[in-house]
């Protein structure tokens, strides 16, 4: 049922882990519907320098945590945002509809994880600006 | 060669069931129902394997109708007695653990008016009888409770259960197909109406069955058509099948106390060393009430669809519970009703042994189960949130 690339993925998935002081950290999903993701993202000069995934989920969840996180190192954060599940479900070879929904999190987490990298920056910015 | 564990699933065909089958393909290919030799051939090993399931079961052949497999008797046993004693009245008692053979039957009955108690059962899955005696109203046509649980494996007081219907002239209908072969099912000793059982669940063919309706209890049609099995249930019968199941049946309840306790011995091993080899693990239905075969664990903080995944990487064939192993939202019905959380149910894996398994298999399993478990813990955030909040 699943593709040889999600297969792959999911038995050797890239990037698990944290990063310790990631400059973003995104968890989406709860473990009431079956799935949790957590993103760690290492941002600098706007650019995706690292990043790390943790995930609680099934097959398809795994692999696309796996793929997302492939996808967006070395991009940049404006780059990264544009990334959808349709478009890692498809470098994966595609996924089975009754699982689109759990590649939904994979773009979910990265989002979260920059929109707090993106907090963290602004609040930086204030506090500069307050000294 | 891969390890099989799904045995609650399916099993394998014995080869003498096989041997059994095979000339009524090509040779005594005959209907039943003809006149001719051939036909006349035919007929007598359909009703040699009702003598056969009839003797397994502790009936009378004549209480013995075949069917295409355990669902169709459960839709049988439960709409044909709710059509046929609908003057009396309109109400069922089922419980929340049955198979969707049950449950959604069940459910199609109340679109048709009729009025449905789902029993709920306790932590190790188990209907109290009590329960079943207070929920019976004057309305009260059926009782339906499952003799095995096919997921968590508890066995149910089903004789205790009948003895009460029984009292209040109630029906008793029991899904027995996970313990045909697994225990001694005797109906007389039971004490029930109707008892469902299907072939591919210990070592016949699938896509046949049984229904054994006690001599005297009305029941409607629920397939129509030709005269078969005594003008109750049509269609030509699947000769071959029925050869098999007769055989099956044979072979399973042969030596019921011996097999029972060689695959209990291997099962007590594997829960044992599943408990004490992997930290937040535990087990799902009784500790003792329950299928000699059946292993059900939940692991906590991993997901059960990436378990059985990687297990099958590892060469051991099982099966979850998991809301993403079924296809949708929700985990096992049967392990929300045992008061699981959601998030403890996605993580149940289902080991189920059977005739073909070794003790070897056992020790491949224990060996291989704790590390694939860590690797997925250590990608779990849900274990990390758990460590991290022990250590505060
Ligand atoms: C308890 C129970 N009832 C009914 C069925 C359905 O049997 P069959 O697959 O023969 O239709 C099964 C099999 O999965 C079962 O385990
Ligand atoms: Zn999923």
């Amino acid at each position: 049922m699943y593709s040889e690339k999600v297969m792959d993925h999911f038995s050797n998935p890239r990037n698990v882990g944290e990063i310790e002081d990631a400059s973003g950290v995104g968890t989406v999903g709860n473990a009431k519907c079956g799935d949790i993701m957590r993103i760690f993202l290492k941002i600098e000069n706007d650019v995706i320098v690292d990043v790390k995934f943790k995930t609680f989920g099934c097959g398809a969840a795994i692999a696309t945590s796996s793929m997302a996180t492939e996808m967006v190192k070395g991009k940049t954060v404006e780059e990264a945002l544009k990334i959808t599940n349709q478009a890692v479900a498809e470098a994966l070879d595609g996924l089975p509809p009754v699982k689109m929904h759990c590649s939904l999190l994979a773009e979910e987490a990265l989002k979260a994880a920059i929109e707090d990298y993106q907090k963290k920056q602004q609040a930086q910015k204030e506090a500069a600006q307050a000294d | 060669m891969s390890i099989y564990l799904d045995n609650a699933a399916t099993t394998a065909t014995k080869p003498e069931v096989l041997e059994a089958m095979l000339p009524y393909f090509t040779q005594v290919y005959g209907n039943p129902s003809s006149i001719h030799r051939t036909g006349r051939d035919a007929r007598r090993a359909v009703e040699r394997a009702r003598e056969q399931v009839a003797a397994a079961l502790n009936a009378d052949k004549g209480e013995i109708y075949f069917t295409a497999g355990g669902s169709e008797s459960d839709n049988w046993a439960i709409k044909g007695t709710a059509f046929a004693h609908r003057a009396k009245g309109n109400h069922i008692i089922t419980t929340q653990i049955e198979h969707h053979a049950v449950l959604h039957t069940c459910q199609w009955l109340e679109r048709q008016g009729f009025e449905v108690t789902y029993l709920p059962v306790d932590a190790d899955g188990l209907v109290d009888p009590a329960d079943v005696e207070r929920a019976i109203t004057d309305k009260t046509i059926l009782v339906s409770v499952m003799m095995a649980n096919n997921e968590i494996g508890t066995i149910e007081p089903i004789a205790e259960i009948a003895r009460i219907a029984r009292a209040h002239g109630v029906l008793m209908h029991t899904d027995a197909v996970q313990a045909v072969g697994a225990v001694e099912v005797d109906v007389r000793a039971l004490g029930v109406d109707m008892l469902s059982l299907s072939g591919h669940k210990f070592y016949g063919p699938k896509g046949v069955g049984a229904l054994y309706v006690r001599r005297g209890v009305k029941l409607d049609t629920y397939m129509h058509g030709g005269a078969q099995e005594r003008g109750r249930r049509a269609g030509t019968e699947y000769l071959p099948g029925i050869v098999g199941l007769g055989k099956a049946i044979e072979l399973a309840t042969a030596d019921i106390a011996g097999h029972a306790a060689r695959l209990t011995a291997m099962r007590d091993r594997l829960i044992d060393g599943i408990l004490k080899e992997i930290p937040y693990a535990r087990l799902n239905g009784h500790r003792t009430r329950r299928l000699p075969g059946n292993v059900n664990v939940s692991i906590e903080y991993i997901e059960g669809e990436a378990l059985l995944l990687r297990l099958d990487l590892a060469g051991i064939e099982g099966s979850s519970g998991s809301a993403c192993t079924s296809g949708s939202l929700d985990p096992s019905h049967v392990l929300l009703a045992i008061g699981l959380p959601h998030e403890i149910a996605h993580g149940s894996l289902r080991l189920t042994l059977g005739d073909y398994n070794t003790e070897a298999d056992v020790d491949a399993t224990l060996a291989a189960l704790p590390e694939i478990v860590r690797t997925l813990r250590d990608m779990s955030p849900m274990y990390q949130d758990m460590l991290e909040g022990a250590l505060k």
